[in-house]
């Protein structure tokens, strides 16, 4: 070997040696860091995430019949009742939601370590501390809260998260349930300037199988999310006091007036309409082989943002 | 220390892909429709652009979309270009093709796409529906174990982001970071983080996020070609 060789040699040992310190000197605690504020984009569910799902649409919720009887009995009045008007959603809402994040971490004041990352909250969602420090979750009978309890771990480059102790809520913002004894995983990870989180939610009472969702946003320190706490609330009177009894809104089995909406808009089959974990699967389709689009789109068509007149009201005219 | 990480840079550096892979992505695995059902199960309304960020362009193509126009073309695949796919009810079957191809077959529309680590795979001589990717292996640091699969796909033959006709032109690339998970439950996910970029169609790169669940062998594997409706 010659001497140039031998010393382009010896250069790329050291430089491999140089490279495998600065490798080592990462924090191995949190393997990315995830603080700053990621911008939300309304590449998925737009309607679902904006205007709001149609009132039965539970088109990919793996509710059981226990669940689906809960959603059809929803009355969208129940949000005047003064013990819901200040009601949050849970940390599904994260991946639910048409929000962007803020997160940011919490250092132990002595060791310097990160003990938590939290994810500010919005309007109707609470903020969300995720432990990293491994403290343990309260006992099974410690009071629930709309946010829940969450530890986090980091499993290589992937932030693992369970939430539990949540207080019961909707799963989707037209009174699909979840239960107060679901628990949530979310998986938390980074390429680059984008995030993802897949979550996926458990309910022994309203679900038959998990239920999943996975979510992108995009970092942007530009994007203003607010001050990051939910919304202080306080509840009033709204609904017209009733000679007779106090008034709860709801639908009688069998008398949701929509259950047929979805059918009558976009030709779905009702059986699809009301949901069930078969929905969610390739397979289903062959269920669907009757299906015929409807002619033209009428109603949140997506041109949204073009300059140009777009159909938003169902009547199919271009406004 | 160093000498340990050193030691496992240099293994990784002579180990071809596949024995590199930080995760196994091969096996059956299924779509679970959770998201946007209502575009991603049947094939929804013309001039229906929801949750997709076209621009004029795009919205005059979709405008005059006509599925039997494909029929008669022969262009019933238009909807299963690598952009689309990912979207389609579907199962997966992810196979090792050779030491450095990862092959992606689906039984929506029997497609096939091919992972190509390294930069050297020349250009087919025509776009594709499936186009050209180039993988790589993604770690936070070079000895970790754990990582995800970046491709990267374009020459890509002009086709629809979704079977309504919204579409995506010859000018489009296509990022997918591809993430393997386990649950509590012992359930294996995959988590595709997908960026469509198409200066032509789209007025800011489309990302989204879709999920597949693994399956314990190929039982429910139906293979189905394409439809244009």
């Amino acid at each position: 070997m010659g001497s140039d060789a031998l010393l382009s040699k010896m250069n790329s040992i050291k430089a491999l040696v140089l490279m495998s310190a600065l490798l080592l000197s990462a924090p191995a605690f949190a393997q990315f860091d995830l603080s700053g504020t990621w911008a939300s984009r309304s590449n998925q569910d737009d309607q679902e995430r904006g205007a709001g799902p149609d009132p039965v649409d539970y088109l990919g919720l793996p509710l059981n019949a226990e669940g689906r009887a809960k959603a059809l009995s929803y009355n969208y009045s129940t949000l005047s009742l003064p013990e819901y008007q200040c009601g949050y959603l849970t940390p599904f809402y994260i991946v639910l939601g048409p929000f962007g994040l803020r997160i940011s971490s919490e250092l132990d004041p002595v060791t310097g370590k990160i003990i938590a990352w939290k994810i500010g909250g919005w309007v109707d969602r609470d903020a969300t501390t995720i432990w990293v420090d491994g403290r343990p979750h309260p006992s099974p009978g410690a009071p629930h809260t709309f946010g829940g309890f969450t530890t986090g771990v980091w499993e290589g480059d992937t932030l693992t998260t369970l939430t539990t102790h949540m207080k019961a809520s909707m799963i989707r913002r037209n009174g699909a349930p979840v239960s107060d004894q679901a628990t949530m995983t979310m998986h938390i990870m980074r390429h680059g300037d984008l995030l993802t989180i897949r979550a996926e939610i458990e309910d022994p009472v309203y679900f038959s199988e998990p239920y999943v969702r996975s979510r992108v946003w995009v970092r942007d320190p530009s994007v203003n999310l607010g001050n990051g706490v939910s919304s202080a609330c306080e509840p009033i009177a709204e609904l017209a006091p009733s000679e007779s009894a106090p008034v709860v809104p709801h639908y009688l089995p069998g008398k949701n007036p929509f259950v047929n909406e979805l059918t009558e808009k976009h030709n779905i089959p009702a059986a699809a309409v009301l949901g069930g974990a078969e929905t969610m699967y390739p397979e289903y389709r062959k269920k669907l082989t009757g299906y015929v689009p409807p002619p033209i789109c009428r109603r949140y068509c997506g041109c949204g943002g073009l300059g140009v007149p777009c159909i938003t009201d169902g009547s199919g005219i271009a406004r | 220390m160093i000498a340990s990480a050193l030691f496992a840079m240099i293994l990784l550096q002579a180990q071809n892909p596949r024995a590199a892979a930080p995760i196994d992505l091969t096996g059956y695995w299924v779509s679970v429709v959770t998201q946007d059902w209502r575009w991603r199960m049947v094939t929804p309304a013309k001039r229906d652009y929801a949750s997709v960020p076209i621009n004029l362009e795009a919205k005059k193509v979709g405008d005059a979309w006509d599925p039997a126009k494909d029929e008669a073309a022969g262009e019933q695949c238009k909807g299963y270009g690598a952009p689309g796919l990912m979207a389609m009810p579907t199962r997966l079957h992810i196979t090792w093709q050779d030491e450095n191809t990862l092959k992606a077959e689906t039984d929506a529309g029997t497609q096939t796409r091919l992972f190509h680590f390294g930069s050297g795979k020349p250009q087919s001589p025509a776009a594709t529906w499936q186009g050209d990717s180039i993988a790589e292996w993604e770690r936070a640091r070079a000895t970790a174990k754990s990582g995800s699969l970046k491709v990267v796909t374009t020459h890509l033959r002009p086709g629809y982001l979704r079977r309504n006709g919204v579409p995506y032109s010859a000018k489009t690339v296509l990022t997918e970071y591809w993430d393997l998970a386990t649950e509590r439950n012992k359930d294996q996910w995959i988590t595709i983080t997908s960026v469509v970029d198409d200066p032509q169609y789209l007025r800011q790169p489309w990302v989204t996020a879709l999920h597949f669940k693994k399956e314990p062998d190929g039982g429910k594997w139906d293979p189905t070609p394409c439809s244009a409706r």
